[in-house]
């Protein structure tokens, strides 16, 4: 098929060229790091040859900050300061952590999202998320021996827009470049899908220690099409766990257990659930803080009866992706159980009971999503094997819309569209002479602003005052591969416009970025800008080579003029990159970008032309 | 903006400017598309080339979506020859369709009422009749009628359609997600 066989810019296969990128599962208990190594994907394991890293973070009142397996020794003893799940932190308010009932750590309502207040300090989830990345990803710089280029890195399906932005700005305080936020049931679906040469509709249902999604994807020769997603990102393996915990303070009258005697019954809960598995009852034993000893039993049957809700609040999600898929159960042809806590028989028995098949499992639960990563991550970074050439359409999981009169939202663009999307609304305005108008963007299914997620807020100013309703405000929101929004307004019927673009609010800006990463680290200020301008140069040299190689190929494209300005803008770039000053270096890669632009634009056209011309000629239905 | 980047969705497809679709090509022809324009295949390119790959993947999308499903289609096929479906404006409606609209938003309410999730799915295999029908009658107005008018009149009717299923589509979530199913999780087995 002649879709396979297309070369694009960027892409380069020799292997002296190779990139190191890695795929990352950023999990609610656990995350892994996994590469391409020889072909195919592998977790990368610790000094211990161990895979998984505890997703748990211990702040030591000197300053010391402990990841992994070393944190969680510390949980029992420490947990205020033992920050575990913080995933179900990320992008959330002080009301949304208070769900989950008692948690031992200190809350302070910060802008956007909560903080911790630590031994260390107060420390935002964004925070605490870098340093579990900043382990994996010297974990994969040591095996694989050299600096990362970026990291594709994996969030729930259903996370809305906050919480992914709160995650690409974890992966950059961890000091990665981000190739790709991926949705994680997506990235199972790749891994499956490639290893098995698979074609149809499948169900992928992923529930996570935190977090749960279902998604649909069609695969058709090496297009993964995801049809719709839905889910519940506070449900998930960590529930089951508080279920038991529960069970036993009720059965052993614990109600008013400290933190300390939680989080140990909660580990001991744990361990009981994952014995349950394989054995029809299980016991643990539990020290609590005054000394009292407790030995604690459950049977499977209990443990499923205690559950029993938990596993049916994952079918509803599942009927949801089906209808807006427009597909019935028996047209679903395989379904793929990802996440630890999909290993548990009796919801393994109410997915295989709700879809009427066995589910595949074939591949490690807990470490397929990271595979797939990998195998994106390094086609992103341009490693594709000539052949490999498979391409992926994800949707937005939740619609996106804006408060009008009356508190009530306006879906722009609703959930299951494809991205990369942008939709265009007009509004007008309801006063006369009104010369300001306030945009709210919010992100959910409910026709109640108030029963919605409020993204980002900010106002549009400089309208001509007119009699209302004469105005004609577009606002347009764009959404990019990543699922991350944009969104500008614009008033366009004077001709005088203005427009203004926004980050959700729950994001960084770049300079609070480079603020937390001057926090967090010791380095000199000369070690910083000298990290900046290698950046910088690997940048421009990337550039350059790019541009070379298109006016190599399209130079006909180009008019004399347009020529000598890439050339003199390529001059300078080069001048910049033999200097010290990376500001200066980084201003004159973006002049060259902008200048290049309507040349990428003309050749991306041509491509397209080509393609459209050779599919005229071979065209022949095929039905 | 390019030659390519302004043609209408049909011809960004290489498809002929007419309702009728054949959905097998289409589906090909955009897959064919974002194969090379998607901003997957730039991810390593340069910001402007990254820039233009997203634009152009965002055209493929709207395009693809708009001429996936039947009432978008028409009504942007209704747009290129000039027509305004005006189903914001013109809310006239046939007094015939109207007494059916009221008949099937009553049995809604009734089967959420009643949680009856058989009685709203039968009223849904109802709706989907009519619907079959009426893309029937589209397909011949924008067909060899040329009947621009009645086909944005059906449109309008269809967009009616759409908004009832939708009203039972909540329904049936609603009646799944509040009442929990009588089964136990462990069954008998389970205690061996």
């Amino acid at each position: 098929m002649s879709l396979l066989q297309i070369s694009e810019p960027g892409e380069s296969p020799e292997p002296h060229q190779r990139r190191l990128a890695v795929g990352i599962d950023l999990g609610t208990t656990h995350s892994l790091v996994a590469a391409v190594r020889s072909s195919s994907a592998e977790c990368l394991p610790d000094a211990q040859g161990r895979v998984l890293l505890p997703s748990i973070v211990h702040y030591g009142a000197a300053g010391g900050v402990e990841v992994g397996y070393e944190a969680s020794a510390r949980a029992a003893d420490d947990p205020a300061n033992t920050i575990v799940s913080v995933k179900r932190f990320m992008g959330r308010g002080v009301a949304d952590v208070a769900k989950y009932g008692a948690l031992p750590y200190r809350f302070v309502d910060a802008p956007g999202m909560v903080a911790i207040e630590t031994a260390a300090g107060l420390r935002s989830p964004v925070q605490v998320s870098a340093e579990i990345l900043k382990t994996l990803r010297a974990r994969a710089e040591q095996t694989l021996g050299g600096e990362l280029h970026g990291a594709v890195v994996t969030v729930p399906a259903y996370f809305d827009d906050s919480q992914r932005q709160a995650t690409k700005d974890a992966a950059r305080l961890a000091g990665l470049n981000v190739l790709r936020l991926l949705n994680e049931p997506t990235a199972a679906a790749i891994a499956y899908g490639l290893d098995n040469a698979s074609e149809g509709t499948f169900a992928v249902f992923d529930l996570g220690g935190g977090t749960f999604d279902l998604s649909i994807l069609r695969l058709t020769r090496g297009v993964f099409e995801v049809l719709s997603t839905s889910g519940d990102s506070a449900l998930g393996g960590d529930d089951f766990d508080q279920a038991i915990a529960v069970h036993w303070r009720v059965t052993h009258g614990l109600a008013d257990a400290s933190g300390r005697d939680t989080r140990r019954l909660l580990v001991a809960a744990r361990q009981v659930k994952e014995r349950l598995t394989s054995e029809e009852s299980a016991d643990a034993q539990v020290t609590l803080t005054w000394g009292q000893q407790l030995h604690l039993g459950l049977t499977r049957a209990e443990f499923e009866e205690i559950t029993a809700s938990l596993v049916q609040k994952t079918l509803g999600p599942t009927r949801k992706a089906l209808r807006d898929a427009g597909l019935a159960v028996e047209q679903i042809d395989g379904v793929v159980l990802v996440g630890g806590a999909t290993r548990m028989p009796h919801l393994q028995r109410a997915v295989a009971g709700f879809f009427r098949r066995e589910p595949l499992v074939n591949l490690d639960p807990e470490q397929v999503v990271a595979l797939g990563a990998a195998i994106q991550a390094n086609a992103l970074a341009g490693n594709r094997a000539p052949g490999d050439d498979w391409l992926l359409l994800d949707v937005i999981p939740l619609s996106l819309g804006l408060e009008t009169m009356g508190g009530l939202v306006e879906k722009v663009i609703p959930r299951n569209s494809t991205i990369p999307v942008a939709r265009a609304q007009e509004f007008t305005t309801f006063r006369d002479g009104q010369t300001a108008m306030a945009v709210h963007v919010v992100q959910g299914e409910r026709e109640l602003v108030s029963d919605c997620r409020s993204l980002a807020r900010f106002e549009l100013r400089g309208i001509p005052p007119m009699v209302a309703g004469a105005a004609r405000i577009a606002v347009t929101f764009q959404v990019d591969a990543d699922g991350l929004l944009s969104v500008s307004a614009r008033e366009n019927t004077t001709g005088v416009s203005a427009s203004v673009v926004v980050k959700p609010s729950y994001g960084l800006t770049d300079d609070e970025v480079a603020t937390m990463l001057r926090d967090g680290f010791d380095h000199a200020q000369s070690d910083r800008d000298a990290r900046a301008l290698a950046e910088q140069r690997v940048e421009a040299e990337g550039l350059l080579a790019a541009l070379r190689t298109a006016i190599a190929q399209d130079a006909d494209l180009l008019s004399p003029e347009d020529r000598a300005a890439l050339e003199a803008g390529s001059a300078s770039v080069e001048a910049a990159a033999r200097g010290t000053d990376h500001r200066a270096l980084k201003a004159a890669v973006e002049a060259l970008n902008r200048l290049s632009e309507p040349f990428a634009g003309r050749r991306m056209d041509r491509s397209v032309s080509r393609a459209l011309a050779g599919r005229r000629l071979d065209e022949v239905p095929t039905k | 903006m390019t030659p390519e980047f302004s043609r209408n969705h049909f011809e960004l497809f290489g498809l002929p400017v007419a309702y009728a679709v054949d959905t097998t090509v289409l589906e090909r022809a955009y897959r064919d598309l974002q194969g090379r324009v998607h901003p997957d295949r730039f991810a390593s390119a340069s910001e402007a080339e990254r820039r233009v790959a997203m634009q152009w993947a965002t055209r493929a999308n709207e395009a693809y979506r708009t001429l996936r499903n039947p009432i978008d289609r028409a009504r942007y096929l209704l747009a290129l020859k000039g027509f305004d479906t005006g189903e914001e404006s013109n809310t006239s409606m046939p007094p015939d369709f109207l007494m059916q609209q009221m008949e099937w938003r009553e049995s809604v309410e009734d089967g959420r009422a009643r949680h009856d999730p058989g009685a709203l799915e039968g009223l849904r295999r109802e709706i989907d009749e009519s619907r079959t029908e009426m893309h029937a009658f589209l397909a011949r107005a924008l067909g060899g009628d040329r009947n621009y008018d009645a086909g944005c009149s059906l449109v309008r009717k269809l967009r009616f359609l759409d908004k009832i299923e939708a009203e039972i589509d909540d329904a049936l979530e609603a009646i799944a997600d509040g009442v929990p199913a009588p089964r136990r999780a462990a069954s008998p087995k389970g205690n061996d």
